[in-house]
């Protein structure tokens, strides 16, 4: 082996995710579901145990998946497997990667194993993905090692609203910073709470270091074309697919509207005759207490 | 200079097109993002990006995207296809999901280097465009590799698993990145094939 040769590094981790773009990532609990999604032409499956709307349903402790499934799925499918780990929990991490997954999300969407501290995530060769409802929150998982962020959204709710609300507040967040002379950086870098440097890189750069999906309660091809629009890197749908009526068609129709996001008749004609989208929960009536966007820290 | 302003599209279904886009202007040509069909009219040259090549694939084909990019291909206008992209122009892929444009007469083994963990970047010496004393430095993710190629392949670099850099005539063909990095060299090659081929596709696809 070539002595220059590495691994893991920043460049390759960030890399799958620049590879992701325009795309949509797919949670899918069993084989056939995961062949569903790769064929609908999926950039990427979620492989998980249950949906989030499952998941808040069932309520319990959320963990981990068991490895069979993830394991099954992984033998399923040609393009990337991710899988979630609790967030805090090094030790998931560490046996997803043993695994060989793809990418591990470092998710609010399972039940939180540390109350103060994320994964060390520098530490790892498998790139993580997480959540961020704000620029603050983004960059202190970018600090942690994070290669590729998610907006939070609301997670098995197939109500968009709270998707819209964090990536408008982070692109605004990034925009504000980019307005700002040096000398007034460090104390946004205060009042984001977020590291120096990683504040003056966005403000130099007018973007986030690093790939910038939708994710919490797309349900329909016009929601993941709204997304796209709203300036999301690319989309990830949970519930949305396998909690519909007919998640083949609804699948293909999602990547049909996220690949032409501009495109609002072609986003008319594959939207026709889905069947029912999953029914959604309004937002007001979960309860503050039960919402999952505000896990992390 | 290769580029002057000659218009290169880059496939836009997915994936990695931004970063070829700003690499073509940076070499002074102009890029153009292809969503339909229609947008490869007028375009000198046309790089497939890295991205999921199940995922562009389906697109191709949802798009009929194949038969004006063979037709691109026969009338001699120059194709780069990295990675997701080389998969994609490949006469022959090895396991499931086939062949898709079949422009260049190699094998191809999708994710030959294993899953991401073992994604890598490394020196690599491309013949006559990055010498021993300048190396590239290429990023492979999730990369395939060039099995076999046919007599008229020319083989512009290898590592120890494989080809990853050659040309079959006018179809250069990359498991790696150049889009991913700041090294310009492959990108300027490509214009210089452009420039060799001369004129733009036609405009009646």
């Amino acid at each position: 082996m070539d002595k220059s040769v590495e691994k893991g590094t920043e460049t390759v981790k960030r890399g799958l995710a620049e590879m992701l773009k325009g795309g949509v990532i797919m949670d899918v609990t069993t084989l056939e579901h995961a062949k569903i999604a790769e064929e609908a032409g999926a950039v990427a499956v979620m492989a998980l145990e249950r949906v989030p709307a499952d998941i808040r349903a069932a309520g319990g402790v959320a963990r981990m998946a068991d490895p069979t499934v993830i394991g099954a799925i992984m033998e399923a499918v040609t393009i990337p497997v991710m899988a979630k780990c609790r967030i805090g929990h090094f030790v998931e991490a560490q046996v997803l990667q043993a695994m060989g997954v793809d990418y591990v999300d470092e998710s609010e969407v399972l039940t939180p194993a540390d109350e103060k501290n994320h994964v060390d995530k520098w530490k790892f060769k498998v790139p993580f993905v997480c959540g961020a409802i704000n620029l603050g929150e983004a960059l202190r998982r970018i600090g942690e090692g994070a290669a590729m962020m998610r907006t939070k959204g609301e997670a098995g709710t197939g109500n968009v609203v709270e998707a819209v609300r964090h990536m408008r507040t982070i692109l605004s967040e990034v925009a504000r910073l980019a307005t700002l002379p040096p000398e007034a950086l460090m104390s946004a870098a205060k009042e984001l709470q977020a590291p120096y440097d990683l504040v003056c890189e966005v403000a130099r750069t007018g973007k986030l270091p690093v790939v910038n999906f939708s994710a919490g309660g797309i349900a329909t091809p016009a929601d993941a074309a709204l997304m796209m629009q709203l300036g999301a890197d690319g989309v990830f749908v949970g519930s949305g697919i396998f909690k519909s009526e007919d998640p083949a068609r609804r699948a293909h129709a999602i990547v049909q509207a996220t690949t032409h996001y501009e495109d609002p008749g072609l986003i008319a004609d594959v939207s026709r005759g889905l069947g029912e989208a999953m029914k959604g929960l309004e937002i007001s009536e979960i309860g503050k207490e039960n919402l999952i966007q505000f896990r992390g820290w | 200079m290769a580029g002057n302003g000659v218009r290169i599209g880059v496939l836009a279904l997915q994936g990695a097109v931004r970063e070829h886009l700003a690499m073509i202007e940076r070499c002074g040509a102009r890029g153009v993002a292809v969503k339909r069909p229609s947008g490869l009219s007028g375009v000198s040259g046309l790089i497939i990006p890295g991205g999921e090549s199940t995922a562009i694939g389906k697109l191709i084909d949802e798009y009929a995207f194949a038969r004006p990019i063979r037709e691109m291909a026969v009338a001699g206008v120059p194709i780069y296809g990295t990675c997701a992209g080389l998969i994609l122009v490949a006469a022959r892929v090895k396991g499931k999901h086939g062949t898709i444009l079949g422009l260049a007469d190699v094998t191809v083994e999708r994710n030959a280097f294993g899953r991401q963990v073992d994604s890598f970047e490394r020196e690599l010496v491309i013949a006559g465009i990055a010498e021993q004393d300048r190396p590239f430095r290429a990023v492979f993710i999730r990369a395939p590799v060039i099995e076999e190629t046919g007599p008229g392949v020319e083989v512009l670099a290898r590592v120890e698993e494989g080809v990853v850099l050659a040309r079959d005539a006018n179809v250069l063909l990359g498991a790696f990145h150049p889009e991913l990095t700041d090294d310009e060299r492959l990108h300027r090659y490509f214009l210089e094939m452009v420039a060799g081929a001369g004129g733009a596709s036609g405009t009646e696809v």
